[in-house]
């Protein structure tokens, strides 16, 4: 058997396995979502928190608790690094410095996991375990509950409720993030992932001498930042690392996980807004947009063109050999189609076209399928613009769910989708412009460029991976990426939680013979289509001055 | 204006018993437990899959090494590997790619250097490889720098040289690497491969036996 069969037969039993999760995991989160009975421990939290579960908040209730959330993590996240050396169970290691404190908590607060530190030699025991850890959970419910939110708003007629953002918030991390985190961890550790506390671990080499490695709690940290769509090695080499991800298994299971809620959550969608149906044709539209990415991966990196590559006979830089291109094509298109950011070969030493997808896949706002909760609410503000440009095609009031896209619904939309764009190519354009920022590039013409572009639409998207030869340490990169995440993650939450208290306050549009019929194909390559013109018509001159200048060179 | 900074002291104090409530979930019991569990049932692969040779340790399964002689089997380069920059009581390795572009200089010389010198040292009397027969990750470095494995292709082109150096018949190391590659897990997922570190200790005990 070939590579590329190889390839396409591990893509074929990824689908597979996701196919078979869909439908248990969509009916779980809805259940979860919807049930009124609250666990023991879940009382216990609610207690300790001081908030009742059972008050329903309105928009503007429900996003300060997101907000005050969000903003306490940050700095809990920043105190914790800066007096990591005090702290005790922190293996020595020096306190982290503030421009890249400010950046990290930022980063793990908005489930960005841009890493700006080298994890193995900067981040002890505490602050990956009790600090980054948490958050890859936490930051994955709010966004998943930010989502259920603009559900509710669909679902529910004449009533500004969306819920109660405490009960959200821990129902997702207790119901669902822990337990199968719990379960993906034994098996990430089976395959080989570290997972202990010892210190560091020295042991003898077999020419001689001592090589000397981190302990730690890997494998847990591994698990939820797959599944929470996080991203943030523990080590800096990510799930390159062999004790993060081990096996030719280990990497594929590992893309499952990044997959499997985003996926599933179209069908808590469906479920929740009272048709599957609906839900399949987001599901479709998302499916439709990764395996196309996925199989234009595997064709530009598997025909490895490019100098380097060609003399090295394959584009083997920056990839390990148990996965090989294919299954390396499939995590890089994943992790960046989602908001995960996580790693298994190195993006920078991809083909120029395969790393011109991976920044595309991030421009197209992480949709398909997107981030826990992000990718859901990213794709349904998408389903909004398209039926609003069919409206205006036919002449008719756009509706949706049967809710009506009047004007104020259509301009938080239009914010929503302005605001990465912006960032990005503002910021891009103010490093290229000044006379420091450019020092941080390890290649120059095109693909130095890429560096910087690829960093503000990693940072903006609230991806994390990057074209790692960017040196992002500095003042600069620290500050400005940091404020890229913070505004690309809290922004847009703030429309979509404002459209979600004006949609959950209209009454019912009753669906009529005129009406788009969104749960049908038709739909769903409209949806296809106006999510491809809207970022190609965003982002090509920018993608054109990069990776495409440099893929279509060689 | 008073009531408001109430409402938010309220709301910030209820984010952060939030927070704390669930740092110790997620963050002390779930990691915990994990923790049990792996040492419980997996306590080697949990600790690093230390791998002993003459009941001596060394090193991990899992973690490429580099600096073998040429009576060895070669792993691959490693350029984007790194030493810590701080905490420096501490010699880490620290993982790492090179990052560098298709285009860039620096790599197209890195990848001729590396292919002449696989050329160079495993072209053997009566034996000589051709460039065309290198395979890919024999001149690249990986991405983690820290590559455990190399081609089965790799390890073939290594045999003559290897035999040679240790006095072994051709066929008793084709055998060796034979008996150590892995194939792909259940016929299609991952790359075929050959741990370098087991294979040479597969190499050395067969040397001390012969």
């Amino acid at each position: 058997m070939g590579p590329v069969l190889a390839g396409v037969l591990q893509l074929l039993a990824l689908i597979a396995a996701l196919a078979l999760a869909y439908v248990p995991l969509g009916n779980y989160m809805a259940k979860v979502y919807s049930s009124d009975k609250h666990w023991r421990v879940e009382k216990w939290i609610y207690k300790g928190i001081g908030a009742d579960p059972d008050t329903e908040m309105r928009w503007t209730a429900y996003l300060r608790g997101v907000l005050a959330f969000s903003a306490v993590g940050v700095l809990f996240l920043y105190l914790l690094q800066r007096l990591q050396g005090v702290l005790p169970g922190s293996l020595g290691f020096k306190s982290i410095d503030p421009d890249q404190a400010f950046n990290t908590a930022v980063s793990f607060v908005t489930n960005t996991n841009w890493q700006s530190y080298y994890g193995e030699q900067a981040m002890g025991h505490v602050a990956q375990t009790a600090g980054l850890a948490v958050q890859n959970f936490v930051s994955a419910a709010v966004g998943i509950a930010v989502a259920v939110a603009l559900v509710r708003g669909f679902a529910r007629s004449r009533t500004g409720e969306l819920g109660n953002f405490w009960a959200d918030l821990v129902r997702g991390v207790v119901r669902i993030l822990v337990p199968i985190a719990a379960i993906a961890a034994v098996v990430l550790v089976a395959c080989g992932a570290l997972q202990n506390f010892s210190g560091i671990h020295e042991v003898g080499q077999f020419m001689g001498g001592q090589q000397q490695w981190n302990g730690g709690a890997v494998a847990s940290q591994e698990a939820i930042k797959e599944l929470g769509t996080n991203g943030g090695g523990y080590f800096n080499a990510n799930s390159a690392h062999p004790f993060e991800n081990p096996t030719p298994f280990s990497n594929l299971f590992e893309i499952f996980l990044i997959l499997v809620i985003p996926f599933a959550l179209t069908r808590t969608f469906g479920l929740m807004v009272g048709s599957v149906k609906q839900g399949y044709a987001i599901l479709a539209t998302m499916a439709t947009i990764w395996v196309g990415f996925v199989a234009l991966m595997m064709w530009t990196e598997f025909s490895h063109h490019g100098p380097a590559f060609d003399i090295a006979g394959g584009a083997y830089e920056g990839k390990e050999v148990r996965f090989g291109v294919g299954a390396s094509s499939i995590f890089a298109t994943s992790t960046t189609l989602t908001s995960t950011g996580a790693v298994d070969s190195f993006h920078s030493s991809f083909t120029g076209l395969g790393g011109g997808i991976t920044m595309l896949g991030m421009m197209l706002g992480e949709i398909a399928p997107g981030g826990t909760g992000s990718g859901l609410y990213g794709m349904l503000i998408m389903a909004i613009i398209a039926v609003f440009i069919a409206g205006l095609m036919v002449g008719r009031t756009p509706e949706y769910l049967g809710k009506k896209i009047g004007s104020r619904e259509i301009k938080l939309a239009a914010c929503y989708i302005l605001i990465t764009p912006a960032l990005v190519l503002v910021f891009t354009a103010a490093a290229m412009a000044l006379p420091t920022p450019g020092n941080s590039m390890t290649n120059s013409g095109a693909h130095g460029f890429s560096e910087i572009l690829y960093a503000y639409t990693s940072a903006s998207n609230n991806n994390g991976s990057a074209f790692a030869g960017l040196n992002a340490d500095t003042q600069w990169f620290n500050t400005t990426l940091g404020l890229c995440m913070l505004l690309g993650r809290f922004l847009p939450m703030i429309f979509v939680l404002a459209l979600a208290g004006s949609l959950a306050e209209q009454k019912p549009v009753p669906e009529t013979a005129g009406t788009l019929r969104t749960e049908k194909p038709l739909f769903t390559g409209l949806l296809v289509g106006a999510i491809l013109i809207i970022t190609g018509l965003t982002y090509f001159p920018a993608l054109a001055l990069g990776p495409l200048a440099e893929g279509l060179a060689s | 204006m008073n009531n408001s900074v109430t409402n938010t002291a309220r709301l910030l104090g209820a984010g952060l018993r939030a927070l704390l409530v669930l740092t110790l979930v997620t963050g002390v019991i779930y990691p915990l437990a994990v923790t049990g569990i792996a040492q419980g049932l997996f306590s080697d692969k949990a600790n690093g899959s230390e791998i002993k040779s003459d009941g001596r340790v060394v090193g991990s399964s899992l973690i490429g090494q580099q600096g073998y002689g040429l009576d060895y089997f070669q792993p691959r380069p490693a350029n984007g590997l790194g030493e810590n920059s701080v905490n420096t009581q501490y010699k880490l390795i620290l993982s790492g790619a090179t990052n560098r572009s298709g285009d860039n200089p620096e790599l197209i010389k890195w990848v001729k250097e590396a292919k002449a010198k696989v050329v160079r040292e495993n072209s053997v009397p009566g034996y000589t490889v051709r460039p065309s027969q290198v395979p890919a990750d024999a001149v690249t470095s990986s991405g983690s720098g820290l590559d455990p494995d190399i081609s089965p292709a790799y390890a073939e082109l290594q045999v003559h040289r290897v035999a040679d150096r240790n006095d072994l018949p051709v066929a008793q190391v084709e055998k060796l690497v034979e008996d150590h590659t892995e194939k792909r897990t259940l016929g299609f997922i991952g790359e075929p491969r050959v741990n370098v570190l087991e294979l040479n200790i597969a190499l050395k005990e067969l040397v001390k036996g012969s």
